[in-house]
């Protein structure tokens, strides 16, 4: 790790101030993508400036159609979290899968969607529920948020606060981990909105990141269930082929994933 | 048999200090006015240097010294060796490539050390290394046997024309063309033993102190075999003369064969440390570890194997091609040669073996032993032949290879060994009972019932440990011999300190080999000290691989202890007035048979050192030291059997159940003998089923972290059910036969012959990742 200047955040204005002081500032939010690549010194930072001390944006809130997460929430909350397990149980199991207890101890939420890793988790969630990402200037869905791996719609003066997930009728996220890192290989969630529509979006197999298979979601919006994915090709065009895996390989893992998503939503 | 002694489940005596953050490592070493050392390293896998320009680097904070491989080559260090000597079959000796400690002209693999920056800190020095310019002039680079044979196959070393170490053969040709010409079946295969990467937990370090008033250089360093290290450090490379140099290898967190050999940091750091006068430290991280240990394994092999019309083996024919890596390492040679083909008899009896060893340079990191070393590639070839002949064959794989066993003993194989003891079909049978191999249709119908294919797979291994006699090898190239010191001191209070050549890194010698000595004069462990890894305590030894330290080791305490206890004998008998032939040694007290005259050993220990009523001419004290030459290699040998369910959707292979039933000889401790093969087991599930080792054509290693190298979790796992059955070495003392590697020899094949068996698809690499398990059930491409 170069040296760098480490400070925490009091509020959002201090934050902010902090950030316009620093020379190349980087906004730390649990850390466990970047301070691994500070380690390697692939990134170097002039300043870190913690936000998971600023008292609002942690914490768990909900009415009866939203769940919203404070950006600074650990995964290790929202696991545990009964609101959450009560109202989108699908989130705290997805959550009580990220990483290892060490990384679900300090990583956040925020900090996960903001990296956007096109294998992590969160975004799955955000993207099948159309969740809103609500920074101290806007709120940005999810569709918008996400503009291809490690980047999203969030601006270099901009901090998020909170992702507001609005409450499905069912969803569930089912993750097939890559075996060295237990990344995503493919993690799919699927969701059915109260309203009747149904989403399905994946983390870990596209070229871009995150992204929705129309297919999977009409077969399922005709019949909710495992069975009605049976005969559904997904396509390997633009899914990632690697050393752990080839594009084809992981287009038949979401189809799996997505089957086995649907039945554990019931 | 007392309560700690030989064959007790005694708790490790080192664990206390490991567990509770006390264990003394390397890195934990910090002297007075220590500097810092990092490596500037090549980023491409074969080029020329064309030039370093270390200018900007020493104008930075903290810079003592940016020192490159042409200033090593003015200072005379000598280039690193390989200490086996392979011939070719047509008599030359193998071919090998100059290997500095820094490139000075050229490059060949990624993390090849250039030069190196001396300065106050560690971050000073990683800064420094990152501004120094080093111009490469970039060569293509091959990264396996197939690119490295080729016509157009850039050339590594001068020394070496078309990459070509040696080519090397065993066994009687023309014997084994004769059983082909007459056999009835033939089974042939191609196989691929996978190239691994060793990952102790600790990485890699050494400090290295000159020390100007004396002229003597002192190294920490994480070695499996320290006395070795000042051996070679000594007479190669022209660090210092041994009495100048002490080599201390600490407490060492597990090596797996990666430790045993001199790397070019350890002796960078020695040479450095007398050039800047001050103490060095270098400790790996992880990366660097991936990129500068010693890989394991990757072979490339054609096997065929004759039959008869009753199903005998007729004969057995192998080619197979050793990837060495950019250089050879320390004992690399002998590795696909003297630990490999010598196996390929296996547990069988093969009246003709033939077999064609070609050792290439590659543009990757070099490879050696590594937990196992050859003997767990020919296990793979043979049980993998074995199981895929009774396939053809429609055969019961167990029936095949019971018809084939060999039963009697001594048995000379056809590629040098022999046999000493053994009974295989013991070994088979207790495997066969505890996998309840009756029941296994009923499990995989089951399974099946639940939407899971499951599959059985057999490997009946042998393996050559407790190496080994030191004419034996010397005959067949090894630069050293492979005997084993001990000296046994007992103090006047009748406490004992054993020195000890062997080197414990995991294995638990604090605890064995004090079980030994409890054995023997039936006092506590607590009572003995192994004292072990520091040139300046232990006079010499050979160090630890090979699960050697048991069968030879502990076979040197053995003597020494004979001689201790015919002195205290004597002494015992002359202070209780009784014939030495009447003492008995029982529970820490030495006893008049027949009478109630008894006195401790404490006293007896006392009067040697007090020296005022000894026999007549005896010399006080009581300390004695031994040497001990094996006669044979020991042949630990056993059935594991490996049951598998896995889920068709997504190729994913659970390990549901594992059998090992092994055959050790005499155990010393159990409860560390089922560690050992818990640990092996680990690996060598590992190496089927988890790690991949992948270079890109280029040759940049793409699996050069966790991220991307798949190491076995607890998860990945089953409970293992270990068995035992014994036929004592006759070979050693103890009757030990060695337990170390047994677990990473054995179970490859058995993982790979049970999956093959769940999907029905005889063709699988090694490691059988989920997409490639997928893909060969659907005719698919596993990944790019």
């Amino acid at each position: 790790m170069y040296a760098t200047n480490f400070s925490r955040a009091a509020n959002l204005a201090d934050a902010s101030a902090k950030m316009g002081a620093a020379t190349d500032g980087k906004y730390l939010a649990g850390g466990q993508t970047l301070i691994p690549t500070m380690k390697q010194r692939l990134a170097a930072p002039s300043d870190l400036i913690d936000l998971t001390r600023i008292p609002d944006l942690s914490g768990i809130k909900a009415d009866a159609d939203t769940v919203t997460i404070g950006a600074a929430t650990r995964h290790y909350d929202v696991a545990t979290s009964a609101t959450v397990r009560g109202a989108i149980p699908a989130i705290a199991a997805l959550a009580a899968g990220i990483g290892d207890p060490a990384v679900r101890h300090m990583g956040t939420i925020g900090g996960s969607i903001a990296n956007n890793d096109p294998a992590a988790d969160y975004p799955a969630a955000v993207l099948a529920l159309g969740a809103g990402i609500i920074t101290d200037k806007r709120t940005i869905f999810a569709e918008a948020w996400f503009q291809g791996m490690f980047s999203t719609a969030l601006g270099t003066d901009e901090i998020v606060k909170a992702i507001q997930f609005p409450i499905p009728a069912k969803a569930a996220y089912a993750k097939f981990p890559n075996p060295a890192s237990r990344y995503a290989l493919a993690g799919v969630f699927v969701a059915k909105m109260k309203n009747g529509s149904v989403r399905v979006a994946a983390t870990g197999v596209g070229e871009g990141g995150v992204l929705r298979f129309p297919a999977l979601e009409a077969a399922l919006q005709a019949n909710w269930s495992a069975a009605a994915l049976a005969n559904v090709a997904v396509s390997p065009e633009g899914l990632l082929s690697d050393i752990h895996g080839s594009a084809e390989y992981r287009a038949n893992l979401v189809n799996v994933m997505a089957r086995r998503a649907v039945a554990a939503a019931g | 048999m007392g309560m700690e002694g030989i064959g007790q489940r005694v708790v490790r005596k080192e664990d206390k200090r490991f567990i509770t953050g006390k264990g003394k490592y390397t890195d934990d070493v910090k002297l007075v006015g220590m500097t810092h050392a990092h490596f500037v390293r090549s980023p491409h896998a074969h080029a020329k240097v064309v030039s370093i320009d270390s200018a900007a680097a020493l104008a930075m904070p903290g810079v003592i010294a940016v020192l490159t491989g042409a200033e090593l080559v003015a200072d005379r260090i000598g280039n690193l060796i390989c200490g086996w000597m392979v011939h070719s079959k047509d008599g030359s000796p193998m071919k090998m490539g100059a290997y500095p400690a820094m490139a000075p002209e050229t490059v060949r693999y990624v993390g090849q050390a250039v030069a190196v920056v001396i300065a106050e800190t560690k971050n000073q020095a990683r800064d420094a290394a990152e501004a120094v310019t080093v111009e490469y002039e970039e060569l293509p680079a091959a990264t396996t046997v197939a690119a490295a044979l080729a016509s157009d196959a850039p050339q590594l070393h001068p020394e070496a024309p078309g990459n070509r170490v040696y080519e090397w053969s065993i066994g009687d040709k023309a014997a084994t063309e004769t059983a082909f010409s007459g056999a009835a079946h033939v089974v042939s295969m191609d196989i691929t033993n996978n190239r691994l990467v060793p990952n102790p937990m600790e990485p890699r370090s050494a400090v290295a102190n000159y020390d100007s008033g004396d002229d003597a250089l002192t190294l920490w360093t994480t070695s499996q075999n320290p006395h070795v290290a000042r051996l070679v450090l000594s007479a190669f490379y022209n660090i210092a003369p041994e009495h100048k140099l002490r080599v201390i290898a600490p407490d060492v967190g597990g090596g797996f064969g990666s430790k045993i050999y001199i790397y070019p940091e350890e002796i960078v750091c020695l040479w450095a440390s007398r050039k800047v006068n001050r103490p060095i430290k270098w400790t790996s991280d992880r990366t660097e570890a991936f990129l500068t240990d010693a890989h394991g394994r990757d072979h490339v092999s054609k096997a065929e194997m004759a039959f008869d019309a009753d199903h005998k083996i007729l004969g057995l024919r192998v080619h197979t091609y050793a990837n060495f890596g950019a250089y050879m390492s320390l004992f690399s040679s002998s590795v696909p040669t003297y630990l490999y083909a010598t196996l390929l008899s296996g547990q069988y009896v093969i009246p003709a073996i033939y077999a064609e060893v070609d050792g290439v340079y590659t543009n990757t990191v070099p490879v050696d032993a590594y937990r196992g070393a050859g003997r767990p590639e020919a296990t793979y070839l043979l049980e993998r032949m074995m199981e895929t002949a009774a396939r053809q064959f429609g055969l019961d794989p167990v029936d095949l290879r019971r018809k084939n066993f060999i039963t009697s003993f001594p048995y000379q194989t056809p590629v040098i060994m022999t046999y000493d003891a053994g009974d295989y079909n013991a070994s088979l049978d207790a495997a066969l009972k505890a996998i309840d191999y009756a029941g296994f249709p009923a499990r995989k119908a089951a399974a099946a019932a639940r939407g899971k294919l499951r599959g059985i797979g057999f490997s009946c291994y042998i393996e050559a440990c407790g190496i080994a006699p030191s004419k034996a090898v010397g005959s067949l190239g090894a630069g050293v011999g492979l005997w084993e010191s001990a000296e046994v001191r007992v103090n006047p209070v009748g406490t004992v300190e054993v020195l000890t050549g062997s080197h414990s890194h995991g294995q638990g010698h604090e605890t064995t080999f004090a079980q030994l000595i409890s054995e023997r004069l039936g006092i506590g462990i607590d009572q003995v000290s192994i004292v072990h890894g520091d040139t300046d305590k232990v006079q010499f030894g050979m160090g630890t691989y090979g699960s050697r330290s048991g069968a030879v080791g502990m076979s040197a305490i053995v003597k020494a202890m004979d001689k201790v206890e015919a002195k205290a004998r004597k002494i015992a008998a002359h202070l209780m007035e009784a014939a030495e032939g009447d003492i008995v040694i029982e529970g820490g007290e030495f006893k008049v048979a027949g009478t109630d005259k008894k006195m401790p050993f404490a006293l007896v220990a006392l009067a040697a050192y007090t020296g005022h009523n000894l026999p007549d001419g005896m010399e006080p004290g009581l300390k004695e030291g031994a040497f001990y030459d094996p006669t044979n290699f020991t042949f630990p040998a056993g059935t594991y059997v490996c049951e598998v369910e896995i889920d068709a959707d997504t190729g994913k292979t659970e390990v549901v159940n594992f059998v090992a039933a092994d055959d050790f000889g005499r155990m010393i401790n159990p409860m560390i003998v089922e560690g050992q093969v818990h640990g092996g087991l680990a690996q060598g599930i590992g190496q089927a089923l988890l790690e991949g080792t992948v270079y890109s054509d280029d040759g940049q290693l793409m699996t050069a972290s966790y991220m991307d190298y798949c190491m076995p979790r607890a998860d990945d796992l089953p409970s293992f059910d270990l068995h035992h059955t014994t036929t004592l070495c006759p070979g050693n003392p103890l009757g030990i036969k060695g337990c170390g590697e047994a677990g990473a020899i054995g179970s490859p094949p058995a993982v790979i012959n049970a999956i093959t068996d769940a999907i029905g698809h005889n063709d699988m690499s090694m490691p059988a990742t989920p997409a490639k398990v997928w893909a060969a059930i659907h005719g698919r491409a596993a990944a790019e």
